[in-house]
C-alpha cells in the first residue's frame, strides 16, 4: 500500500534539508530521503521536476464551522480546503458551539479529523468554561484527552486574576495558554483600527493599544507564574517590540501572526469591503511592515491561517454589522510565499514557520521530513501564478480577504500518511 | 450646462470644487424660484422619489419631500424600523423591492456608516445619502455652504469652527471635507472624548478650549450632542458640557463681531447652545439653513436626474 517515490524534488525541511533529492514513502511513512536516492524496483515514481517538497503544513489557528455552524463550513469541507492548501495538520479553536471545554469533545474532534483521512485535527482545549472568561475549564482532563494547548479562541481572557491562575495551573499539565490579545473594553463596538481611515469612514475604532496592553500584561503574568503564554495573530509594531524584549529577558513567550497582517493594510477596507473586516482589524502600513520584519528576525514563531469561515449573509451587511473574519486555508502558503518573492523572507524560514515551528509549539510530531515520520507531504511550485477568487476557492466558505489578489506558489500535491489527498 | 456625471450623491469626500460650485449656483437659482413659487414642476414629472428612512428625521425627510414635490416628482416616504431582527437583510431585501418598483431617486437615511453605499451597489435608482451613521451627510454640508456663501459672498478664506460632538457627527465630516475643498480654514473644538482619532489629518486645527477655538472665527457651527453620549460616559453631564462647550453669548464674544452661528438641528437648548444665541436675529442663521436645505436638495435632485437622462 501507499508506497511512492518522489524524484527530482527540492527537499525542504529546515534546518536539516534544503536541496535537490528524492523521497521514498513506504507504508505511509518516510522511509528515506536525500540526494542521490534512486527509486527501488516496483515503487511508483512521481517526477517533481524541481518543485519544492516540504512537510505537510501545520496550521496552528483555525476556526472550524463544525460543531455549531455547519451552514458555514463542515469538517469535510474544511479538510478539502486544507488539502488544497497543502495543510495536513491543523489546530482547531475551541470557541465553537458547544465550546471544546469537555474531554469528550476533544476526543470527538480528534476522531472527526481522522475520519477525513486527510487531516489531523489538534483541538485546543478551552481555558474557561464555555469560553466565557469566568471559570477555569478542566485543563488537566482536557490535556489528558489530547488538547494540544489552551485558548478561548477569539475571546480574550480579560480578567487578570483568571489569566494568572490559568498560566500557573497549566504548567502542571504542559500546554501553552494561547491568548487573543485584545482588551475587550477598549475594543468594544469597534470594527477598524482607530485612526485617520476609521475617522474618515465614520467607523468606531479599536486603538492599537488594546493589543499592546494585553500583551504587556500577560508577559508580566508569565513572569509572575513561570507559565507559557502564546499570543495569536499579532498585528502591530508595538506588539512585536514587546514580545521581542520579553524573549530577550527569558520569559516563556511565543507568538504567531496570520497572512493578512503581513500582506494587507487597513486600506483593504476602503469601499466598505466587509471581506477585509477581521479581528484584530487590519492595521496601518507601518504595522504591516513591522510584522513582516518580525517574521524575518525570529520574533514571530509561526504563521497560521487564522481561517474563520463565514456565510455570505454574515458579510453582506454594512461594515459595522458584518461579522469579522476571513478564510485562509487555501491561501496560507502562497501569501506567505509573497514575502519570499518580495525578498523579505528566505524560503527556508517561511517553510519553517509553516511546518516544524508550529508543530513544536503544539507538541506535535508533525511538520518534518524525518525518516520514520508519517509521510505528510506538500509539493508545490513556488513560482506558479494564480489568482484568488472568492466563489472558486476549495471548501465551502468563500470569505477571503485576498479576493482578486494575484499570487505565486501553487500546491501541486498533498499527501497524508502517504496517501495522496490533493492534486 | 456644466456636467454632473455622478449617478449617486454618497459623500462629499472626493468631490471637486467646480462640482460643488455648480450645485451651489443651481441651488441659488432655486432659492429665488422657491420664493416666487415658480419652480419647474415638469422637471421630475413622472419620476418617483422614495425617502427611505431607517432613522427618524422629520426635518431632513420633509426637506427632501418638499424638494421632490416642487420639481414635480411622485414622492413616497418609507420609514423602516431598525429595531427589526436583521437590519442588513432588510437593507438588501429593500433594494430588491425598490428595483421592482422602478424608483428613480432614492434618498436614504441610515444609522450605519456606509449603508447608502451598499444600497447604491444594488439598486438601479440614483441614491442620495441623507445621513449615514457617523460617516457623512452631504446635503447638509452643501446647504451650510450655500448659507455661508449668501451671507458672506464667499466660503474661501473664511475661518470656520465646528464645535461639540465631532466624533459622532456626520455633519461635521461632510462639512470638513466641503469647507476645506472650498478653501476655508476649519477648526474643530470639543473635549478629547468627543473628537475622533487623528482628525487633524483631515486638515483641521484642533482645539479643546472654546475661547481659543472661537477666537476670531467667521462662522461657528454647533453640533447636536445626543443624550446617549452622557450615558456612555463620554462627558459627565449636560450641565458640565454646557459650562465648557455650550455656545452662549460670553463664548461667542471670542468670535469675529459679525460671526454667523449655525446648527444643523434639532437643537438641544441649554446643552450645546443657549436659547438667546440660537434665536439671535443678527447672528443666528439657523432658520435660513432650513430654507437653503430645500433649495440645495432641489439642485441635487435636478442634477442627478439630468445625469441619469444623459446616461440613459
Amino acid at each position: 500500500m501507499s508506497d511512492l517515490f518522489i524524484a527530482g524534488a527540492h527537499l525542504l525541511d529546515p534546518p536539516a534539508l534544503d536541496g535537490s533529492g528524492g523521497l521514498l514513502v513506504r507504508d505511509g511513512r518516510i522511509a528515506a530521503r536525500g540526494p542521490g536516492l534512486a527509486a527501488p524496483d516496483g515503487v511508483p515514481v512521481l517526477e517533481a521536476d524541481g518543485a519544492v517538497l516540504c512537510p505537510g503544513l501545520v496550521d496552528m489557528r483555525v476556526s472550524l464551522g463544525e460543531p455549531g455552524f455547519e451552514y458555514r463550513e463542515t469538517i469535510a469541507s474544511a479538510a478539502a480546503a486544507a488539502a488544497a492548501g497543502g495543510i495536513t495538520t491543523l489546530a482547531a479553536l475551541p470557541d465553537s458551539r458547544p465550546a471544546i471545554d469537555d474531554p469528550a469533545l476533544v476526543r470527538l474532534l480528534r476522531a472527526r479529523g481522522e475520519e477525513t483521512g486527510s487531516l489531523t485535527i489538534l483541538p485546543y482545549g478551552a481555558v474557561t468554561k464555555r469560553c466565557e472568561g469566568r471559570e477555569m475549564a478542566e485543563l488537566g482532563l482536557l490535556r489528558e484527552a489530547g488538547a494540544s494547548a489552551f485558548s478561548d479562541g477569539g475571546h480574550a481572557i480579560a480578567d487578570s486574576r483568571l489569566m494568572r491562575l490559568a498560566l500557573a495551573y497549566a504548567r502542571v499539565f504542559g500546554g501553552r495558554i494561547v491568548q487573543h490579545p485584545e482588551d475587550p473594553a477598549l475594543a468594544a463596538g469597534g470594527c477598524a483600527t482607530e485612526g485617520e481611515l476609521a475617522t474618515r469612514m465614520g467607523l468606531p475604532g479599536i486603538p492599537a493599544a488594546a493589543e499592546a496592553i494585553l500583551i504587556a500584561r500577560d508577559i508580566r503574568l508569565a513572569r509572575l507564574t513561570g507559565g507559557a503564554v502564546h499570543f495569536a495573530h499579532i498585528s502591530t509594531a508595538e506588539s512585536a517590540a514587546l514580545i521581542r524584549r520579553a524573549k530577550a529577558e527569558g520569559v516563556d513567550v511565543t507568538c504567531d501572526t496570520a497572512p493578512p497582517y503581513f500582506d494587507l493594510n487597513e486600506h483593504a477596507i476602503a469601499d466598505w469591503r466587509t471581506f477585509a473586516k477581521l479581528s484584530p482589524p487590519l492595521r496601518p502600513e507601518s504595522d504591516r511592515q513591522a510584522i513582516a520584519a518580525a517574521l524575518a528576525d525570529g520574533t514571530i514563531d509561526a504563521v497560521a491561517s487564522d481561517h474563520l469561515p463565514l456565510d455570505p449573509d454574515d458579510k453582506r451587511l454594512t461594515f459595522a454589522q458584518a461579522s469579522p473574519g476571513g478564510t485562509g486555508l487555501a491561501t496560507l502558503l502562497a501569501v506567505t510565499l509573497a514575502q519570499v518573492h518580495g525578498g523579505a523572507l528566505p524560503l527556508a524560514r517561511a517553510i519553517h514557520l509553516l511546518t516544524r515551528a508550529p508543530a513544536r509549539l503544539l507538541g506535535s510530531p508533525a511538520g518534518t521530513l524525518d525518516e520514520g515520520a508519517p509521510a505528510d507531504l506538500c509539493l508545490f511550485a513556488p513560482d506558479r501564478g494564480w489568482q484568488v477568487q472568492s466563489g472558486k476557492l476549495p471548501g465551502k466558505a468563500q470569505n477571503t480577504p485576498f479576493d482578486g489578489r494575484a499570487l505565486e506558489g501553487r500546491v501541486l500535491g498533498t499527501w497524508k500518511a502517504g496517501r495522496r489527498v490533493f492534486g | 450646462m456644466s456636467s454632473f456625471p455622478r449617478r449617486h450623491l454618497l459623500q462629499i469626500e472626493g468631490m471637486e470644487r467646480p462640482e460643488i460650485d455648480a450645485v451651489l449656483d443651481l441651488a441659488e437659482s432655486y432659492v429665488l424660484l422657491n420664493r416666487t413659487g415658480k419652480t419647474p414642476r415638469d422637471l421630475l414629472r413622472g419620476r418617483t422619489l422614495i425617502n427611505l428612512f431607517f432613522e427618524d428625521s422629520t426635518r431632513t425627510r420633509t426637506s427632501f419631500e418638499l424638494a421632490g414635490k416642487r420639481l414635480g416628482a411622485d414622492v413616497l416616504n418609507m420609514s423602516v424600523s431598525t429595531s427589526s431582527v436583521n437590519k442588513g437583510e432588510t437593507l438588501l431585501d429593500t433594494a430588491a423591492t425598490l428595483n421592482a418598483m422602478h424608483c428613480d431617486l432614492l434618498v436614504v437615511r441610515h444609522d450605519q456608516s456606509g449603508a447608502p453605499h451598499l444600497l447604491a451597489q444594488k439598486v438601479e435608482a440614483s441614491v442620495v445619502n441623507a445621513g449615514d451613521g457617523t460617516h457623512e451627510h452631504p446635503t447638509q454640508a452643501l446647504l451650510d455652504a450655500l448659507t455661508i456663501r449668501r451671507r458672506r459672498g464667499r466660503v474661501e478664506g473664511l475661518s470656520v469652527a465646528i464645535c461639540g460632538d465631532v466624533m459622532h457627527s456626520r455633519v461635521a465630516r461632510s462639512n470638513i471635507h466641503l469647507l476645506l475643498t472650498m478653501g476655508a480654514r476649519v477648526r474643530v473644538v470639543g473635549p478629547p472624548t468627543l473628537l475622533p482619532a487623528e482628525i487633524e489629518r483631515l486638515g483641521v486645527e484642533v482645539f479643546h478650549d472654546m475661547a481659543a477655538g472661537l477666537a476670531g472665527v467667521d462662522v461657528v457651527m454647533m453640533l447636536r450632542l445626543q443624550r446617549e453620549r452622557m450615558a456612555r460616559g463620554l462627558v459627565p453631564s449636560a450641565r458640565e458640557f454646557f459650562r465648557f462647550y455650550g455656545l452662549d453669548q460670553a463664548k461667542l464674544a471670542a468670535a469675529a463681531p459679525d460671526a454667523l452661528v449655525m446648527h444643523p438641528g434639532p437643537m438641544n437648548r441649554g446643552v450645546e447652545i443657549a436659547s438667546d444665541v440660537a434665536d439671535d436675529p443678527i447672528r443666528s442663521v439657523i432658520r435660513e439653513q432650513v430654507e437653503m436645505g430645500v433649495a440645495v436638495r432641489m439642485a441635487v435632485l435636478d442634477r442627478l436626474t439630468r445625469a441619469a437622462l444623459a446616461n440613459a
